[in-house]
């Protein structure tokens, strides 16, 4: 009589645990999926401003045409991306691109003090450090989801119910690469 | 992070509870001088009910009132609207409603219920002074109240015990000015109740310091150390959080609306003395751990 018991308590035990390890991943994965979104959102508001940045840069520096066909370029190619690993390449172009027409209007000091050019500037810094916030969030859980899929025993319910890893988002840091102090 | 949410979620549920019976035994102690003491314990339950109920539903404004902040658009401060939200993303809560506090010493806090009710103020002075890095710091170190729910805590505390330390500054104040220059001629009726409101207003004013005393207990010291590591986790810079409270060591703190009942809400504790650092008092009700403590603990991470 006893064992029977034990062998009921037993599976009980972990038919709890499954469950538990079950909302986990569907907690994570719907996690992940949201700061996937957030940093779709984050570029697509980054694509809205280079026509505007490039417009105004044009106004004072008509003649450097191969940075505006460069960043032009390079965002229509971000905007046709597939995929998280294409997705991280064709941005890199993109801040490539917006550093080189940052560095030109540098050289144009009535630019620099073009309120709209100051704006669309503030506009820029912000959304680049809100994308390099929203990669850190989403590699941050993509971190979890995956170590919860490579590790036992919660590797078992992944495998019962297909719960796979993701990919990180590898961009180089648009704002936090080589480390300024004042901005 | 987890452990800290539960920790607070209990603590605000026994602060609850003590304040509650607190309140309804004062209640019913000065019923039974009135001669009808459960009469006095009815209406201090309805009181107390009120009092806590708007505590956790209104404590937000009720601290951003008190603060005289004002809620900032996107298009005023595109900058700290910018930072906020770009934080928020990073900690996975949604965006806070933004607030400026019309004070010149640099300082902020957060406060609200939970991260969908939450708000980040800062103050005129922080604008003035911080970069764009070193506000990160800041607002890093808000949101990581807010992600803790250190907000919730911290908001009961300052409007449920806070009550009571206004009130006895309400009344000594008056005390004050009727000792001095008042009280011609008004012994005619109202000689019992002035004699009730007095007593009422000694015990307040003997029990604000203990109440003060509370606060301070209350909040512990390592909720400060917490969130500027959990700041700094989220903003992946320390030295934006150090070089903003550098900034705060040389900066002066006194601010209008310095009072006790608020005081461990703010990132840096605010004096009331203008000039001096900070009084005797202040230093016996202080609620935060010194800067020079909190830097050296971020410049070891």
């Amino acid at each position: 009589m006893l064992p029977l018991w034990i062998v009921l308590g037993v599976l009980a035990a972990v038919l709890v645990w499954g469950v538990f390890t079950y909302n986990r991943f569907v907690r994570i994965r719907t996690r992940v999926d949201n700061g996937w979104s957030q940093i779709d959102v984050q570029l697509r508001r980054r694509y809205d401003l280079i026509p505007n940045l490039v417009e105004t840069v044009k106004g004072y520096a008509a003649h450097e045409r191969e940075v505006f066909e460069h960043v032009t370029q390079a965002r229509a190619d971000a905007i046709g991306a597939q995929g998280v690993g294409p997705q991280a390449r064709a941005e890199d172009q993109v801040t490539a691109g917006l550093r080189q027409l940052m560095a030109v209007a540098e050289a144009y000091p009535e630019l620099k003090a073009n309120r709209n050019f100051l704006a669309l500037q503030e506009e820029l810094v912000g959304t680049e450090s809100k994308i390099a916030y929203a990669r850190q969030f989403y590699n941050d859980q993509v971190t979890r989801l995956n170590t919860m899929v490579g590790t036992l025993p919660s590797r078992l319910i992944a495998k019962l119910f297909g719960f796979g890893e993701r990919a990180f988002f590898d961009i180089e840091d648009p704002v936090r690469g080589p480390v300024q102090v004042d901005l | 992070m987890y452990e800290q949410i539960a920790a607070n979620r209990r603590k605000t549920v026994v602060l609850l509870v003590v304040a509650f019976v607190l309140l309804v035994g004062v209640g019913y102690a000065i019923g039974l001088i009135f001669g009808s003491g459960w009469f006095g314990l009815a209406i201090a339950i309805v009181l107390a009910v009120l009092l806590q109920l708007s505590a956790y539903y209104s404590g937000d404004r009720i601290v951003l009132a008190s603060t005289r902040a004002r809620e900032v658009s996107l298009e005023e401060q595109p900058r700290l609207h910018n930072i906020v939200e770009g934080l928020a993303i990073a900690a996975g809560v949604p965006k806070p409603r933004v607030w400026v506090v019309p004070e010149q010493a640099p300082n902020a806090f957060a406060t609200g219920r939970d991260p969908q009710h939450a708000s980040v103020a800062v103050t005129e002075g922080l604008l003035a002074t911080m970069n764009r890095i070193e506000l990160e710091g800041v607002i890093g170190h808000e949101l990581a109240h807010v992600v803790d729910r250190d907000i919730l805590y911290g908001t009961i505390v300052a409007t449920v015990i806070g009550a009571v330390v206004l009130l006895s500054e309400f009344f000594m104040r008056s005390l004050w000015w009727g000792g001095i220059g008042g009280r011609r001629g008004d012994d005619r009726g109202g000689g019992a109740v002035d004699l009730v409101l007095f007593a009422i207003g000694f015990a307040l004013i003997i029990l604000a310091p203990l109440f003060g005393q509370l606060i301070r207990l209350a909040v512990s010291r390592n909720r400060e150390y917490l969130a500027d590591a959990q700041g700094a986790m989220l903003t992946r810079y320390p030295p934006g959080l150090v070089s903003a409270l550098r900034k705060l060591q040389a900066a002066p703190t006194a601010m209008r609306s310095a009072n006790n009942a608020t005081a461990h809400l703010w990132l840096n504790q605010p004096s009331r003395v203008e000039g001096e650092r900070m009084s005797t008092m202040e230093r016996l009700f202080s609620t935060h751990p010194p800067i020079a403590e909190r830097i050296r603990r971020l410049e070891e991470m």
